[in-house]
């Protein structure tokens, strides 16, 4: 039978139960949607899942920390009672040094920070403080829908203008210095403002992390300001949900359930269904087909247009946008699991509990960039360490303990390929936590390397990249994930986005799913 | 001995450069009496010809006109003083291992050229062709106009971000996006979107570092590749051309129709500092402490070097300053300028070929250049540095002996400090040697015709020139420094927060490049607040 003809069994049918997926089922369910929510995996969550890696060990799989979901979204679909716990909020981060004068950021570090540099103790809270503003003032870009441009519809224009309002509102000298620093190199803002290249280093990383650049390139600012401006106000700082951000996806899970929504795991898609010119359904990799009215895929833009619905269906030029769009993955995720806690030099064990930073200088990062250009690993890496099971002991035998190590510069397309890299690169990244943690190798009990090739495969987001699309200003607002499509609707009628590869991005942020939930009841009724 | 009285003018320019003497014709034009102050004892800045080895005449700093707007030329008649142009005959990439790609002003014979090294480029070169055209002729009308300051409420900025609004969404609504993604992109991005072949993306990326602290993977180099093509893609007169008698020939034909219009250039007359009186600029002191008398003093120099060497700095606002030194200008471009005993032979070259004629480089890949870059992050010249080599004297006999040739070397990357100390004249040699030999790699005679070489770090361009750390366009052209933020966010309209004082040079909006078009803009305000809309 044709199933064309079939009459559509759902409203929505989503392709993808991440945290984007789910989000923008729980909320499509809410607006009196039918809903269906097809998980190729097992288990709910994508990219935030927790899972074993060692005998007893578990950790957060992909994702590891949990500060940009705005506070309102928790508390729209009241994550809280369905199960939502956090082991650890507000975070502290603290920079590592060689020479064992770790780095506190933030308040409590004033202290350590004025004994590195007396000037920068007295410019850093000054710092903080306007680029809190600027990130503020951007803030509401994230929720808001990208308006088209050029158009003549009053929407988009009033949009336009809003936003254009909302800038000059900051007034003159703080637009100005927007407009200065949005688009320039971290390095040179960190340059004007301190001295100390540990506070330096610290700071250009949040700048660089999951993005495919160095801090000495162009646009790095905004990528930090992006970052500030999603974790700006509401929420719970740098988070940890007990059970690791697995538990995350299991409320929003439960919370999409409660809501209506239909969840079928070890459903993978393997086709979006189209007929007369309109997405009609999905077909399943077992065969099944599923008629919906409207079909939402969270997966990665290029998996959605190329491999699910087929450039058959899509304009060249539209084809090759996606084409060229760049998502090259370049971290890589590193577990190591310890049968005692990491005795980092230097570092109080109450500390462990924090947010660890390996990225001693800026030149640092850049020297690490520079071998991702050539499609080489770096040499010194820079890293994003965790200890969850300080917070969260239930993720590992007792006494023992768990690393989950967010690694810089490992490029998706590495020269020579990763299968017999991974080892070495591996090795490398123990070397570097062991002369930060002497006495590890001995704790150490099993590692885990994930590449981006890795985490290609295991979360299904083409190159490895954790926000489907890489973060830079041509890929960004209204040219994200490319022109045309920057407001949740494809080319083919009935088909919506609501992955990481839309605005605003990805780093389980949970918006745009929300956004792409209000744009499909708006449009698609 | 006492000191005559100080002389007067309605106008004083500080320095002789283009955009200082592009400056003082258009006022002189309307009727001003304009005297151009230069430091050295020749004109022209950083668009001359010297004679620096016998019977040679060396561009020895900048060295093709391809930017001067064809609005200026016409305006000041510079043909009617001198000025001609030649354009290129071609150019080409030599690859390491000897190959070539050609490059020639045919368009048919470029196609079939690019199909040699890839026939899916040779379609796709149509297709960046037109849309750089199309970023041209958006940006084309930017050139010669004020920026607006984006955070004012002045009837006059409100109306020109109106038009700019205007001009941005009547590119349509695909247009725009492509527009916007340009110009923030890196210039390695930009073209793998159109192009497989190395060496065609390498040829072509040359222009997008060109005088820039970027590399082509660097956001915003996307758009120094336009800087650069703007000449180049321009019909005008003589786009990316030599200008006969070499660079100085735009310098003298200027100065030539300043003359004719009552103004005066005067050379050897270092200004030692811009003096105010009740708060507004009033003339100049000459190293000798001589005083010179103006109502207006326009300023052709840096704006490192007019705010925080020329001026007192109690007369301007702290804020001001603050941005000033934060204004980036970094030395990342070194000259070579070689006097050859004959032409030198490039095997990989068919005889006769006019893609000698023309701009010859030797990196053929993008990741070749990304490490010069590299290497100067890290505070040393490019081991495999990107050469921009000319032999204009195959096209402009007057630039050299007969049969003897002038060979103009542009060098991309020289850092203005060094990582292992200070420039000395050893390290200045050894940088010679790297180029030489970069360029001898593809040249077996090269090294034997070479009868003298004038080498230049980008310390000895600031000494020269007067360019703080030897940057040609006066400060880099990354986004945060351009339009309105150039120089400084707020002061885009060419005043000083000083009354009476004017800024003209490459420091401000469009930027560097012998284009004029600053210098044309800054008198433009000036008449404006005069009164006399010309």
């Amino acid at each position: 039978m044709s199933a064309g003809a079939a009459a559509a069994r759902y409203d929505c049918i989503v392709i993808g139960g991440g945290h984007n997926g789910l989000t923008c089922a729980a909320y499509l369910a809410r607006a009196g949607r039918s809903v269906l929510v097809l998980e190729a995996a097992e288990r709910l969550g994508g990219a935030a899942v927790t899972r074993e890696f060692a005998p007893g060990f578990s950790v957060s799989a992909c994702a590891h920390l949990l500060h940009l979901m705005p506070g309102s979204l928790v508390s729209e679909l009241d994550l809280a009672t369905h199960g939502l716990k956090l082991a650890a909020e507000r975070m502290p981060t603290i920079a590592l040094s060689a020479d064992d004068a770790h780095l506190p950021l933030g308040p409590e570090g004033a202290a350590a920070l004025a004994a590195h540099s007396q000037r920068d103790a007295a410019a850093y809270p000054l710092y903080c403080e306007r680029l809190g503003r600027l990130a503020a003032a951007l803030r509401p870009v994230l929720s808001a829908t990208p308006p088209r441009l050029g158009s003549a519809e009053w929407k988009d224009r009033t949009a336009l203008l809003g936003l254009g309002w909302r800038l000059r509102a900051l007034g003159r000298r703080d637009l100005r210095e927007l407009l200065r620093i949005g688009p320039m190199c971290v390095q040179d803002l960190l340059d004007e403002h301190f001295e100390s290249s540990l506070l330096k280093g610290a700071l250009a990383f949040d700048a660089v992390l999951g993005s495919n650049y160095g801090p000495r390139s162009p646009g790095t600012v905004f990528t930090l300001l992006y970052r500030l401006a999603a974790a700006a106000g509401e929420g719970a700082g740098l988070a940890q949900p007990a059970g690791g951000l697995g538990s995350l996806s299991e409320a929003l899970g439960r919370a999409a359930r409660a809501a209506g929504v239909e969840i079928r795991t070890g459903a993978p898609v393997t086709r979006i269904r189209v007929h007369e010119d309109r997405a009609a359904g999905v077909v399943l990799q077992s065969g099944e087909e599923i008629a919906g009215r409207v079909v939402v895929s969270s997966a990665d833009p290029k998996t959605t247009f190329l491999r699910l619905l087929g450039s058959e269906h899509l304009d060249a030029g539209f084809v090759r946008r996606i084409v060229h769009l760049r998502a090259r993955g370049l971290a890589a995720k590193l577990h190591v699991a310890l049968d005692g806690p990491p005795q980092f030099a230097g570092l109080a064990p109450s500390a462990l509990g924090a947010r660890l930073l390996w990225a001693p200088t800026p030149q640092h990062i850049e020297r690490a960039y520079n071998h991702a250009k050539y499609r080489e690993y770096s040499s010194s890496p820079v890293l994003e360490i965790t200890v969850p099971t300080i917070a969260d002991p239930t993720l590992a035998p007792a006494g023992c303990h768990v690393l989950s190590v967010v690694a810089q510069y490992a490029p998706y397309e590495l020269a020579g390929g990763w299968t017999e890299a991974r080892p070495r690169f591996t090795e490398l990244l123990i070397d570097t936590l062991a002369a930060l943690a002497p006495g590890l190798r001995a704790q150490l009990r099993h590692a885990e390397l994930l590449t981006p090739a890795d985490i290609e495969r295991e979360f299904r987001m083409t190159g490895g990249h954790w926000h489907h699309a890489e973060l830079a200003l041509d890929q960004f607002f209204v040219l994200r994930p490319v022109p045309g499509v920057a407001q949740y609707r494809a080319p083919v009628g009935g088909l919506f986005l609501c992955g990481a590869g839309c605005h605003p991005g990805g780093g389980v942020m949970g918006i745009a799913g929300r956004n792409a939930a209000r744009q499909v009841v708006r449009e698609a009724a | 001995m006492s000191r005559p009285a100080p002389t007067r003018h309605d106008a004083i320019v500080v320095g002789a450069g283009h955009n200082g003497l592009v400056a003082a014709c258009y006022l002189a034009r309307a009727g001003l009496d304009v005297l151009v102050l230069e430091r050295n004892p020749y004109i022209g800045g950083a668009a001359v010809s010297r004679r620096l080895y016998d019977g040679f005449t060396y561009s020895n700093c900048s060295y093709v006109c391809s930017l001067l707007r064809t609005e200026i030329i016409r305006a000041l008649e510079l043909p009617r003083f001198g000025l001609q142009i030649i354009p290129y005959e071609g150019g080409c990439t030599l690859m390491r291992g000897g190959g070539h790609l050609a490059l020639y002003d045919n368009h048919d014979a470029l196609r079939r050229e690019f199909a040699r090294h890839s026939r899916r480029d040779a379609e796709s070169y149509d297709r960046f062709v037109r849309d750089m055209l199309r970023h041209c002729r958006f940006i084309k009308p930017l050139l010669l106009r004020t920026p607006p300051d984006p955070s004012s409420f002045r009837p006059r900025d409100l109306s020109e971000l109106l038009w700019l609004g205007r001009h941005f969404s009547g590119l349509g609504e695909a247009r725009l996006y492509d527009t916007l993604r340009f110009f923030t992109m890196s210039c390695a991005d930009m073209l793998e979107e159109y192009f497989e072949s190395e060496i065609v993306k390498a040829h072509l990326a040359g222009s997008s570092i060109i005088g820039t602290a970027l590399g082509p993977r660097s956001p915003g180099s996307a758009y120094v590749l336009l800087h650069h093509y703007m000449g180049s893609i321009d019909g005008a007169v003589g786009a990316w051309g030599f200008a006969r008698g070499g660079m100085g020939a735009i310098t003298r034909a200027l100065a030539a129709s300043l003359e004719a219009s009552g103004g005066r250039v005067r050379a050897e007359a270092p200004v030692e500092r811009i003096t105010v009186r009740n708060g507004r600029a009033s003339g100049v002191v000459l190293a000798g402490g001589e005083e010179i008398r103006a109502p207006i003093v326009v300023s052709n120099l840096d704006v490192k070097r007019t705010f925080l060497e020329s001026v007192d700095p109690r007369e301007l606002p702290g804020e001001f300053l603050d941005s000033v030194r934060k204004f980036k200008i970094r030395g990342s471009s070194g000259k070579l300028n070689i006097a050859l005993d004959g032409l030198p032979q490039f095997p990989a070259i068919p005889q006769g070929s006019p893609c000698t004629r023309g701009d010859m480089h030797v990196t053929d890949t993008l990741e070749m250049l990304e490490r010069g870059y590299d290497d100067w992050k890290e505070g040393r010249w490019s081991r495999s540095p990107y050469v921009d080599m000319l032999i204009p004297s195959q096209i402009d006999p007057t630039m050299a002996p007969d049969g003897k040739h002038y060979m103009s070397v542009f060098v991309q990357y020289c850092p203005y400090r060094l990582a292992d100390g200070e420039w000395t004249a050893a390290k200045r040699q050894a940088f010679g040697e790297t180029v030489i030999g970069a360029i001898a790699r593809h040249s077996p005679n090269f090294r034997d015709l070479i009868l003298h070489a004038e080498i230049r770090t980008p310390q000895d361009i600031e000494n020269d020139v007067g360019l703080t750390e030897g940057n040609i366009f006066q400060g880099e052209l990354s986004f945060d420094q351009l339009l309105f933020n150039r120089p400084v966010p707020g002061y885009a309209q060419y005043r000083a927060p000083l009354k009476g004082l004017y800024m003209c040079g490459a420091s401000t909006h469009p930027g560097g490049g012998v284009m004029g078009a600053p210098g044309a803009n800054a008198a433009g305000e000036i008449l404006r607040d005069l009164g006399r809309h010309s």
